[in-house]
Parts: C-alpha cells; structure tokens; sequence
C-alpha cells in the first residue's frame, strides 16, 4: 500500500474557522463503536444513500482494524470523510439507528470520521485502479458527484480525466462548505485519494470555454456531468449593485481560500434565505466579526429549508430570525455603500403554492428599514444551462433530463450526477446523494462500455492489501 | 437489616465477603486496610519459605470494551519474611479482633514442615488456617502448591499432617486444574479438612501481543503460563462449587472463590453451597471500597427476600443442580418476541437462522413496519435469541404446558431396558 504524505488542518486557518467539532479520542471511540449492536439487515445502511457497511466499520474500529473500517467507507463513498462531517447524520444513519428510544444513537458520524481521519494521517491510499481497459472517460466538476465518479471509472479500469473550473478540485466540499464544518484538508485528501489511481485533474478548465463540449466529447468514449451549480443568480432587487451586497456561495468561498473579507468587522449583517448556505453565510459573519447578523426570509421556520440542527446551531450562534420578511430595495449612500434593506411584512393568505407550501401576501403599509452594513444573497444557486446546451443534451432550465437510476441523459454517451440534476426529484442535493449518483453513473457506464468484462472487473475491486497478497 | 454474619467451619466474621490469599492481603497495613473498608474477613497471603518474584507479574483479558473480564497472574507466595507476616497478623488480628483472619500456607510436604508453620501461625493468633495446594505456577515446579494438589493421596496425607498440629479450623483449597474437583475435595476430608475453598486460579496464558509476538504477560522475552481469575472464570468455580456441594461423600462447608465481583454472584456461590466468600480480582479492579458495594447490595437483597439471615442462603439451589439424565425430556420453552419492546436489530434472527433452528422470520406488517416472528413450532428453546437480544424483556423464553409427562433420559432409558428385558423373557417363553 502506497503511503502517501500526511494531510491535516492548515495551522494558517483563523482559530474560529477551524474545525468546530473535536475529532473523537482512540479511547471514546473505541467506547462508542463497543456499543453499537452490530445490527443484521442494519437500518443505518439502508438509510445511507450510499449505503456504507455501518455496523462493519465500526465492529473494524471496535476490534483495532481502523485502517479496514477506513476502507469500508470510502469503498461505499469516495468522499465518505467529508460526509463524516457534513452529513445530515440526525436525518440519515444516524437518525435510524435503532437505539434510538432506548439510548443514545450510536455516533455514527463521528466514527466515520475517526477512521477517515486515521487513513488521512497515516498517510494511506485505500484503493488501487483496474486493469487498464483502454477507455476514457472525461468528468465534468470534481465535486463529490465528479469525484465518486472518477475514482469508481478509475477502479474500473477506466482512464479518467476531470474537468474543474475552479483553481482547486474538491468542489462545493472545498469551496462552498464553511470550513468550520468542513475544512479544506478533508476533500483535498479524496482528491489526492483519486489522484493516486490515475486520474488527471485539469483544474482551471472550464468547459465552453476553456474547453469546448465537442473537444471533450471527442477526447472520451464516456463523459460525466457533474458541474454542480453556478453562484447566487440576482434578484432583481434595486441596489444589488452596492458597495456590500454579497453572494453567500462567493463569501464562503472567499473564508475557505484565507481571503477573509475584513468589511464584517462590527458590522449589521442581512442575509436573505433561509437554506444551509444562508445559515453557512450567517455564522461566517458571525466568525467574521459582525457585531448583528439577521436572517431575513420570506416565509415562516416551517417552510425553511435549513435542517434543524443548522437553525439551532445559527441561534447559538446569536444569529436572528426574522420571518414573513420580504426585501424590497437595498438602500446605499452616497457613496454606494450599503446602509439597509427595505423590506416589507407577508402574512399568509390561505393559499398553497403546487409545491404544497404557504403562500404569502404582503401586509399593507408595512415597509420597513433593516439597517444594514452587508446584505448576503442566499436564494439559490444557478442553473448551468449554457453547459447543457453545449452538451447538447435535453435539459430543463439547466437540469438535464436523465435516467433517475444510472444519470443517462440523452446523449447515450453523457450521464449526469450531483446537484447539477438537483430539482429533478432525482435526489436530495447532499454530498452523500451527490456521491451515489457519482457511484451510479460509473457503474451504468462501466456497464455499457466493458460489457460482460464488467461482472469481472466488479470482481477485482477488493481491498488493495488483499489484492497484493494473490 | 439482615444478619450478614456468617461461621465457616467455626471460623466467624461479620460478613461473608473474605479477602482471598492474594496480592491484596499481602501485608498489615493492607488487611488492616481492608478491614476498616468493610471487609469481613481476610484470609493472609500464602506464608511458606519465602520466594523471589519476577518483575512483570500480571495481565488481563479485556472484552467489547470493558476492563479485566478475566485477570492472570504469575506471582509466587509471600516474598517477606514469616517473621514479619507473623508479627503483622499478631497486629492485625489485636485491632480487628471480630474479624476473620486466616492464614494461607504452603510447606513442602513433609510432615514436620507442616507442624512447624501451624504451630507458628496459629501463635500469631489466626482464627484458622487454609492450606494452598492449588498454586498453579512457580511452587507447583517445587513440588508444591497444585503440584501437590493434584495428587489426592498427597491432598489428603498433608491435611493430616496440618491437622495433627491444628486446633484452629483447616480450610483446604483446591485446584481446579484436575479432571474431577470432588475426588481431591473428598481426599481433603478424609484428611480432616474442617472445610475446603475453591476455585485457586486455572493454569493461563493471557495473551499474546500482536506487534512484538511476545507474551502477556513476559519478562524480558520469556513468558510462562499463569493462574486465571477474574469474572470470566465464575462458572467454572461455580459449577465446581456446585458439584462439591452436592457430592455426600464431601460434606463440609465450602468458601467460595472465583470471579466474585459483585453481591449478586456472592448470593449464587452461597446458593450453590457456599458458606462464605472470597473475592480478588474485583478489589485488585476497584480498590477495597468495592465490598461497601457488595454488603449493601446483599443487605437489599436479603431484606427484599425476607431473609433474616444471610446463612439461609447457603445451598438453597443445590437440590436443584444435578445430572443431565435427571432432566426432563418433555419440558419445554419457545421464545417469545415481545414486539412493543423489541427494537429490530434482527440480532436474533441471524444467530437462529445461522447458527441455531432456522425459526425467526423476519417480516413486514401491513403498515409496513418490520418486526421478528418465532415459528414456534420450530423453536427448540435454546435460549440463543434471548443472549444476544440488547434489550432487556424483548425476548421472553416461555414454558408451554405439558405435553407428555415427566420423563427424563434415565427413565427412559430404564424403561427402554426393561422393555427389552420384557422381550427377550417372551422371546424365551415363545422359544
């Protein structure tokens, strides 16, 4: 097994955008993985989208085998140490376990992390790539759909090559998760995980432009789409333009590459939405220094889409919630720096929307000013339809038409994955849902392309350490 | 309140938690010690010729977790002088007076060696004295401890000697390193043990380390083998106890020993014929505070009980222990799942559908929930579904009515005998 350079926390992060959630101990996690059961036909597998061997990870923990409980994970999910920390665990595995009722549920998230973390530091690579097959394949984006792809093609056989727009590869996992949940050192280790089978990553290259679709195409007899989603599309609001209005992927973006904007120093934050990324946008201007952050949103805390614990762990934060608000116009001064943002009160009107949410109308006379130093965008990211379009597949609104089981769009060489299909009821828009479908296209391409060599190849994906003992 | 105070033999302290010959009675100040935590007696760490240790003595089995389920060791008797013990009994026994302290000893056997000890120890002021021929390790390679154990006639012939010179009670204990516990147990009280003691440790090789390939535990490289102990070794002094208790030809009152961590396992041993304990491993755990634990927990009990005595225990359940041919054939249990508190881990049907008969199903209820169904039909009544179930009352082993009447093996086979006979009298009778 190779060893390859050990990979931990940057000591140059600021101390409160270091990882919050302190890794477990050998002794706790040992305590931990003793009292999970062990559970057969376990619900916690069958609640992970990828469906990681739960109770086998763990009982490789319990019985000193980090190293094999490491490798069951990022078997199952190649980005399964960025999982560890941002999963939904409470929705997920977690939330399934079955001592849930009787006792704690087993930390399963925190396990998770405590193998990947041993893998990470002793420097292991886990996996090794198949007996070269002769084809190519090109992945677009090497976020975590991008990546589980790449490195599922790479132990196919596959020669891979995968396209990244952005200057570091990793995705929305290295650039647009807070890095106090999720820092850097973790995707850049998956990264480096696929890079040590072969996989080129050609970062800096954006396909259209860098790149053109019918070059790719050409260049490979398969191509994954996995571009994600764009940055924050505007509103249209008066005074988006100011000194101070800032997109919520852009400024996560900005605190994971150690450009801190220093402008939230003692200033009125607003960020409009109410998703993760506006509660991931709140609590960085919090860290940032802002001395009021307010979440301003336009329906109540049972349409908002934040998961729970996010929305407890924004008010712990000391952030504010300021519901049934819609923003009208952002007010500048003369110097075209943001002073506040108007807005006016909803109430709800009796009327369901077709996605079976509240529908809100504006109360009369009820304009009012939030003072405000920076106004955050979180509503949404935007559909890469151009992309779509060079592809020349059939898409709705950037969202490709697929095969919801294999991401097969209709080109016949063209499957897409990750938050690129998120709307089409394909999946949740999660790191571990994004993986999967990664994991799905690889396996219907590998499918498709080494035909009955397929079963074989499937065969031979078996632990690294075993393989060299045949 | 209960009585807790017991008589062993004659011996009497004020509860029946006994420190056993070992490490922690190794000295005054820690018997003295002992005493004041609320132990009821001690019985002294084995006196004989003193010895030289290794360095590196003890190692445990860990399991799932948990610390010292099993404990081995490889410390020999006393290393002090007897004139240093003797004096620090005198001491000990002047300030706890009410206490039972008792003396373990180990001579060579010869018959003068033993008069000799006995007649020092029992100057110093013991209330009694227990003889070690169960050591399994170091002095059985000297011709003693369960080197002479394991020879009944030796057992018996050194119990004689011991009790030649005796007037305090003789406890023997015995190894369980030998095939048949009662045949060294009934040599004892030919030999005129006023009582015996058991479990010693059994002979153990803790482990073995994964990285250096040495033993555990070694020293400087070498490792030899051990005495066992600790809560793993529980059923086997359990059963020996049982099986001395209920063996006639024995008789005499037995102290218990092996694996005593708790009040509970105190109450079983003195179920099974126990007059008394002796505990260890749980205080080398835990520190000697841990008997506060046992006699309140044995006070609870026995008030619950309406036991006005703690000796009304003793050999309460060993009428029900017996042979495996005195067993009902036509008794049984089904196991039972109780689907309000089962938690569908489905540990049960897996251990039944790969290990034992194949009769838990699992299905899905028309609301879609999973659950566990016994085929009762099936179900042998093992029991193996109850064990690894987690959840305390999701798996009841229930006894369904009689079919058929009592039957055991024996009778059976007697019946089966006397049909032959009946056969071959009218195979004759028609020859």
């Amino acid at each position: 097994m190779a060893i390859h350079h050990r990979i931990s926390e940057d000591p140059s992060v600021p101390s409160a955008f270091r990882e919050m959630v302190p890794p477990l101990s050998r002794s706790a996690a040992g305590e931990e993985s003793n009292r999970c059961l062990y559970c057969y036909d376990a619900p916690c597998i069958k609640a992970c989208p990828t469906s990681i061997n739960i109770p086998s990870f763990i009982k490789r923990i319990a019985t000193g085998n980090t190293e094999g409980a490491a490798y069951a994970i990022m078997d199952a999910n190649p980005v399964g140490a960025s999982c560890a920390r941002v999963c939904p665990t409470e929705l997920l595995c977690e939330g399934a376990c079955v001592l849930n009722g009787t006792a704690e549920p087993i930390a399963i998230g925190r396990l998770q992390r405590y193998a990947t973390d041993f893998a990470a530091t002793e420097g292991l690579q886990l996996f090794a790539p198949g007996a070269p097959a002769g084809i190519s394949a090109g992945v677009i984006g090497s976020g975590p759909a991008g990546l589980s792809a790449a490195r599922e093609l790479a132990r196919f056989g596959f020669q891979v090559d995968v396209y990244e727009a952005k200057s570091v590869a990793g995705g929305l996992d290295s650039t647009g998760i807070v890095s106090f949940r999720l820092p850097t050192h973790v995707p850049a280790w998956e990264v480096q995980q696929v890079e040590a089978l072969g996989v080129r990553f050609h970062t800096g290259v954006r396909i259209g432009s860098s790149l053109s679709a019918k070059q790719l195409l050409e260049r490979h007899d398969a191509v994954v789409l996995a571009a994600g989603m764009g940055y924050v599309p505007p509103l249209g609001l008066e005074g988006e333009e100011l000194e101070g209005v800032h997109d919520a992927i852009r400024l996560v973006e900005a605190t994971k590459s150690g450009r801190m904007p220093s402008s939230f120093t003692g200033a009125k934050v607003a960020v409009i939405g109410a998703g993760n990324t506006a509660i991931d946008a709140a609590t960085c201007s919090v860290r940032l220094g802002a001395d009021k952050v307010k979440i301003v949103y336009r329906r109540t805390g049972a349409e908002m889409t934040a998961y729970p614990f996010e929305f407890e762990f924004a008010k712990q934060d000391g952030v504010e919630f300021e519901w049934l608000t819609q923003p009208v116009r952002i007010i500048g001064d003369e110097q075209g720096k943001v002073t506040g943002l108007e807005c006016i009160r909803l109430e709800a009107d009796g009327r369901t929307g077709p996605d079976g949410r509240r529908l809100f109308s504006p109360v009369p006379d009820s304009t009012f000013v939030n003072e405000a130093d920076a106004v955050v965008f979180a509503t949404g990211q935007q559909r890469l339809a151009p992309l779509a379009d060079q592809l020349g597949i059939s898409h709705q609104n950037g969202i490709p038409e697929v095969d919801p089981m294999t991401g097969l769009t209709s080109n016949p060489r063209i499957y897409a994955a990750g938050d690129v299909l998120h709307g089409t009821g394909a999946g949740e828009a999660t790191v571990v849902s994004a993986a999967e479908q990664g994991k799905r296209a690889a396996a219907a391409i590998a499918r498709k392309l080494l035909g009955e060599e397929f079963e074989s190849y499937k065969r031979e994906l078996v632990p690294t350490r075993a393989a060299e003992n045949v | 309140m209960a009585d807790l105070s017991i008589s062993l033999a004659g011996i009497t302290s004020p509860n029946p938690f006994w420190l056993a010959s070992a490490p922690p009675t190794n000295t005054g100040y820690q018997v003295q010690r002992a005493f004041e935590a609320g132990w009821g007696g001690a019985v002294w760490k084995t006196l004989g010729e003193p010895i030289i240790n290794t360095s590196s003595r003890f190692a445990a089995v860990h399991f799932g977790g948990k610390r010292v389920a099993g404990f081995n060791n490889i410390e020999l008797i006393s290393d002090r002088p007897l004139e240093v013990n003797l004096k620090e009994i005198r001491e000990t026994k002047k300030r706890f007076p009410k206490h039972a302290l008792v003396a373990s000893l180990m001579v060579e056997p010869k018959r003068e060696k033993w008069h000799e000890i006995v007649k020092r120890v029992e100057d110093a002021g013991v209330d009694g004295l227990e003889l070690n021929f169960g050591c399994p390790h170091g002095m059985a390679e000297r011709g003693m401890g369960a080197a002479s154990g394991q020879q009944p006639d030796l057992v018996e012939k050194q119990t004689m000697w011991a009790k030649e010179a005796a007037s305090t009670p003789v406890i023997v204990k015995l190894t369980p390193n030998i095939t048949d516990i009662t045949v060294t147990a009934r040599h004892a009280v030919m030999g005129g043990a006023d009582a015996i003691s058991l479990i010693n440790t059994i002979n153990s090789l803790a482990g073995v380390d994964l990285e250096s390939w040495n033993t555990i535990p070694h020293v400087g490289g070498k490792g030899a083998h051990g005495g066992y102990c600790g809560p793993a070794v529980k059923p086997i002094a359990l059963n020996m106890v049982a099986e001395c208790a209920r063996d006639p030809k024995v008789g005499v009152p037995i102290s218990g020993i092996g694996g005593i961590s708790s009040w509970q396992d105190a109450v079983e041993f003195m179920l099974m014929g126990a007059a008394g304990v002796q505990v260890c491993t749980a205080a080398m755990h835990h520190g000697f505070r841990i008997v506060e634990e046992m006699v309140d927990g044995l006070n609870r009990y026995l008030d619950r009980k309406g036991l006005a005595s703690v000796s009304e225990l003793i050999g309460q359940s060993v009428p029900r222990y017996s042979d495996w041919g005195n067993l009902d054939l036509n008794y049984r249990v089904v196991a039972r799942i109780h689907q309000d508190v089962c938690i569908n881990c489905n540990k049960c049907h897996i251990a039944c559908e790969d290990t034992s008969h194949q009769c838990i199903d699992m299905l899905t209820g028309s609301s879609g929930r999973p659950y566990l169904h016994v085929r009762e039909d099936d179900c042998v009544g093992c029991n193996l579904c109850s064990i690894v179930c987690p959840v305390d009352g999701a798996i009841e082993m229930v006894e369904l009515p009689a079919a058929a009447p009592v039957l055991t093996w024996n009778e059976r086979q007697r019946a089966l005998a006397k049909l032959g006979t009946d056969s071959m009298e009218t195979e004759a009778v028609e020859g």
